[in-house]
């Protein structure tokens, strides 16, 4: 039975995860699919469709409180643009986390790169913008490298890291605020793309929706597999379909899509990629669900954690140029806190701080969540105390929920 | 020493059962005040178990049966309530706070305290006592940390003395002692018996147990084989109680046609990561060839699992030696190296080594050999789904869908998925480390019939198995390990189970290497 002790287990070398330092809950397995009728519903994708369905209750709230203000294209406009930075922040948060890692030093690193950038406006734009990404990447590579060569916990390199690169900044800065000149740079945040280009970007993304599940369908055929009957297969279409020409025609109403949105999209399309559809991938979330299974698989553990840092890193400096941009000014004490609002947009979109599970559609949810509170108890006049409160609470009660039915499943 | 009148413990018909299996089946054991009575069996055979329900650890009706002190009917609802009653158990893992000082863990929980304030002093004063009273040259303020394993453990029977207790049960006590402590143990353990502390001694070091018990218990798949006068018993009578059962016929006769030698490890040197200077395994060295199955048996600690942990390259400790295959030395400093070279390794404890519990099976059984089955970057889900189905397929894997989470499989189907996914990294020899623990006798069964196969199919299999009749049932060639020396060597025929339970005690020092083989 439980003779073997730990004393006799071989120790496994490897960086530390969060499984190490906090114990996971009790029966971490039997809780992880719900029951409903005689489906098994991963929590996790359950959770994602109920966060859908909350966002849309709040829109809808939102919308008529707000005299139908709050759907309206130009509003809608803004709000996706309010949630560009953290949504940007959160799909590289996100990778950080399945890893069984955090990265608390994100905010701070989105000052320091959006500082850098506009101080080295003069040197081209190309410059400019590459130096954010390039400042992002290597502090991301520090603290990667620190994490997982010399196994000091996430939480510990990242929180120097916070404190110390926020110091960085002001020194850099010497307190003062940097203002934006570079058109190309401001057009990140305030840009448009023409409603034509929006246009054929659209249908564009809905021939490749369309021509992935039928290529999907016949590569399953061909290994003999199941595959999902014409209705299902139609309603994939049709139903992402919608939402992008709903989507477009909005967005063309008023000034066509706002560049800084189309970088977040971008971004969301890549890491779901990258998550769901690579080795990479998939290796972060054995990392993150069972460190020691991991490296015994022959995972190597350093150097995923490493370059789940590193994308961290490169996203904050991009996540930063789009802050600058909005800002139309880099001021000292930029971004701070972004990165507990990209930790919360994770959580909201069903992500486990313990490591092993989240998605990045997940994660934009929880972006748009946490942007459209913000946005719509903006328009409703709320004072502005009463919105960190909210939002705290539903970051609170969204776990809870999941916690509750998981008790019941 | 009072052998008569009413004993100070009595445990009658104790049964414990884990989910699936039934760890304590109708034990009865008893103990006298001023007596060490050495209780010893197989890995298994609820000695532990057995112990954390004297403890409290299991607390009343998690157990059947019966627990008497001094005649008195007790049940325990916490380790706290048993320590109360004078029970104080010494687990393997030591239980103290390692960046407290030895005389704040002395009392932790029971401070000497006024007005809610802790009396320091008297603290400290108090457990400078207690180690002078057991001739322990510790200064009670030294952190436990800085204390070797062995002091520590000393420090625990510190611990359990200062709660005035009557019932001391060490297990496996000097498994991390050196030479020189474990004199002054057993020297503290004779000094308690002259005092009338009634000692329940755990160990499968037979030159331990006759050297220091009055009595000794045997336990086999958690019943009472037998209680004698430790005079009255030789070595070989404890050893053939602790195996006596016979070799059933669940394992389907294999006659495996070996080929060449495909793997060789040599002189394989592995140092305790914790402990320095300590070796886990020391200088091993051993070949298996094409379809041949070589069993390592030992006890628990013996260095089975580190020696295959080292030769995998995740052990954390310091590995010395060197890997061949087929002829060829290779370098693994990790486990991605020994895969590559064909080394599969399903490990033990497959809920912490071997799955990722909450993802689903074909995620499990396709991440070891995933660039090889679904591409270097990008995967394909395709070609994973049809190799785990055809895997699920082949090892019945009992599961409503590929799709389902692994942990909620039941043990010997979560034990499939682990040996599917090595299988799927097309393995040439592969290592199993304890591959039936905790599983039922049917999926035991089957898994008995696929290492035949594998075996059959020309696979070098290397079996750890802490369970004597599989490993005998099931290997061509026995190794047998002893605190990290190989202490016998036989062929099937040879195997028997009394002379691979005397290598494995260290009874007998050299046990018959089979030359015979050409």
């Amino acid at each position: 039975m439980s003779e073997q002790g730990p004393a006799n287990e071989p120790p496994i070398n490897r960086p530390p995860v969060v499984a190490d330092v906090v114990p996971p809950a009790a029966d971490v397995a039997g809780a992880s699919q719900i029951r409903i009728g005689g489906f098994k519903i991963p929590t996790a994708t359950l959770r994602a469709y109920t966060m859908v369905f909350a966002l849309i209750v709040i829109w809808a709230v939102f919308h008529y409180t707000t005299n139908q203000t709050f759907l309206g294209p130009r509003n809608l406009s803004n709000l996706l643009k309010q949630s560009s930075v953290t949504g940007v922040l959160a799909v590289g948060m996100l990778m950080v986390i399945v890893a069984g890692q955090i990265d608390l030093s994100v905010g701070s690193v989105v000052g320091l790169a959006g500082g850098i950038a506009a101080m080295m406006q003069g040197r081209g734009v190309l410059f400019s913008l590459g130096s954010a990404i390039v400042v992002g990447l290597v502090i991301g590579a520090l603290h990667g490298a620190l994490v997982a060569y010399v196994n000091i916990p996430a939480f510990i390199v990242t929180l120097g890291g916070m404190l110390a690169w926020a110091g960085v900044t002001l020194g850099l800065m010497k307190g003062e605020t940097i203002t934006l000149t570079l058109p190309p740079f401001r057009a990140i945040g305030e840009g448009f793309i023409a409603p034509q280009l929006g246009t054929a970007l659209a249908v564009l993304s809905i021939a490749a929706i369309a021509w992935f599940n039928l290529r999907g369908n016949s590569a399953r055929r061909r290994h003999n597999l199941a595959t999902s009957g014409l209705g299902v297969t139609i309603a994939r279409i049709a139903a992402p379909s919608i939402v992008i020409a709903l989507f477009i025609y909005l967005m063309n109403k008023q000034d066509g899509v706002p560049i800084p949105v189309l970088i977040m999209l971008a971004v969301a399309v890549a890491g779901a990629f990258v998550t769901q559809n690579t080795t990479f991938g998939r290796y972060l979330y054995a990392i993150g669900g069972n460190p020691d299974a991991a490296r015994l698989s022959g995972i190597s553990l350093r150097r995923h954690i490493l370059s789940a840092f590193c994308i961290m890193g490169a996203l904050a400096g991009l996540a930063a140029l789009i802050h600058t941009a909005r800002q139309g000014s880099a001021a000292p004490e930029a971004g701070k806190l972004m990165e507990l609002d990209a930790i919360a947009a994770c959580v909201i979109g069903g992500t486990s701080l313990m490591g092993g599970r989240g998605t990045v559609f997940g994660a934009i949810l929880g972006a748009l969540i946490m942007a459209s509170l913000d946005n719509g108890m903006s328009l409703l006049n709320f004072q502005s105390y009463v919105q960190p409160m909210v939002k705290g609470m539903v970051l609170v009660a969204a776990v809870g929920f999941d916690m509750l039915s998981r008790k019941q499943g | 020493m009072t052998t008569s009148g009413s004993p100070l413990l009595e445990m009658r018909d104790i049964t414990k059962s884990f989910p699936g299996v039934r760890a304590l089946d109708g034990v009865t054991f008893d103990l006298h005040a001023g007596e060490l009575h050495a209780l010893v069996g197989e890995n298994g055979a609820g000695k532990s178990t057995l112990m954390k329900v004297l403890g409290g650890v299991y607390p009343y009706p998690q157990y059947g049966g019966e627990v008497r002190i001094d005649g008195e009917a007790r049940r325990f609802s916490s380790v706290r309530d048993a320590e109360r009653a004078g029970v104080a158990v010494i687990f393997q893992e030591l239980s103290l706070v390692k960046e407290m000082s030895v005389g704040e863990n002395i009392f932790l929980g029971r401070e000497p305290r006024r007005f809610g304030v802790v009396r320091w002093d008297e603290l400290y004063s108090r457990a400078a006592r207690l180690l002078e009273d057991l001739r322990l040259k510790i200064d009670p303020r030294t952190p436990v940390g800085h204390l070797g394993i062995g002091q520590q453990q000393l420090v625990e029977i510190a611990k359990a003395l200062s709660q005035e207790a009557r019932i001391l049960v060490l297990d496996e006590p000097t498994a991390a002692l050196t030479e020189t402590e474990v004199e002054i143990l057993f020297g503290i353990l004779a000094r308690l018996r002259e005092r009338g502390v009634g000692m329940i001694y755990i160990s499968h070091k037979l030159d331990e147990v006759f050297r220091m018990s009055n009595r000794i218990t045997v336990l086999r798949d958690g019943r009472t084989v037998g209680t004698e006068p430790t005079s009255a018993l030789n070595e070989a009578a404890v050893i053939a109680r602790m195996v006596g059962r016979e070799v059933g016929d669940i394992f389907p006769q294999a006659d495996h046609a070996r080929g060449e030698t495909i793997f060789e490890a040599r002189h394989m040197t592995v140092e305790d990561p914790n402990i320095k200077g300590k070796l886990l395994v020391d200088d091993i060295s051993f070949s298996v060839r094409r379809g041949e199955v070589l069993g390592i048996a030992g006890l628990m600690g013996a260095g089975r699992s580190d020696l295959l942990m080292a030769i995998f390259g995740a052990h954390a400790g310091r590995v010395s030696g060197e890997v061949l295959m087929e002829g060829e030395p290779v370098h693994i400093t990790r486990p991605s190296d020994a895969i590559r070279h064909g080394i599969g390794f399903v490990t033990e404890d497959r809920k912490r080594f071997g799955l990722i519990l909450d993802q689903t099976i074909l995620n499990n059984m396709t991440i070891a050999g995933l660039s090889r089955l679904s591409g270097r970057f990008v995967t394909n889900v395709n070609a994973e789904t049809t190799a785990g189905e055809r895997s699920m397929r082949e090892l019945r894997v009992k599961a409503p869908s590929i799709m389902t989470i692994a942990g909620t499989l039941s043990g010997g189907n979560q034990q499939k998925v682990v040996l599917a996914k090595w299988l799927l990294t097309n393995p040439r020899v592969l290592f199993l480390d304890e591959p039936t623990r905790g599983i039922d006798v049917g999926a035991k069964q089957e898994i008995y019939a696929q290492i035949n196969k594998l075996a059959r199919e020309g696979l070098a299999i290397v079996l750890v198995s802490s369970e004597l009749p599989e490993v005998l049932g099931l290997s061509d060639r026995v190794l047998v390990l002893h605190e990290g020396h190989i202490t016998g060597e036989f062929t099937r025929a040879e195997a028997t189970p009394e002379a691979v339970m005397s290598c494995a005690t260290g009874h007998q020092q050299r046990g018959r290497m089979s030359e015979l083989r050409a």
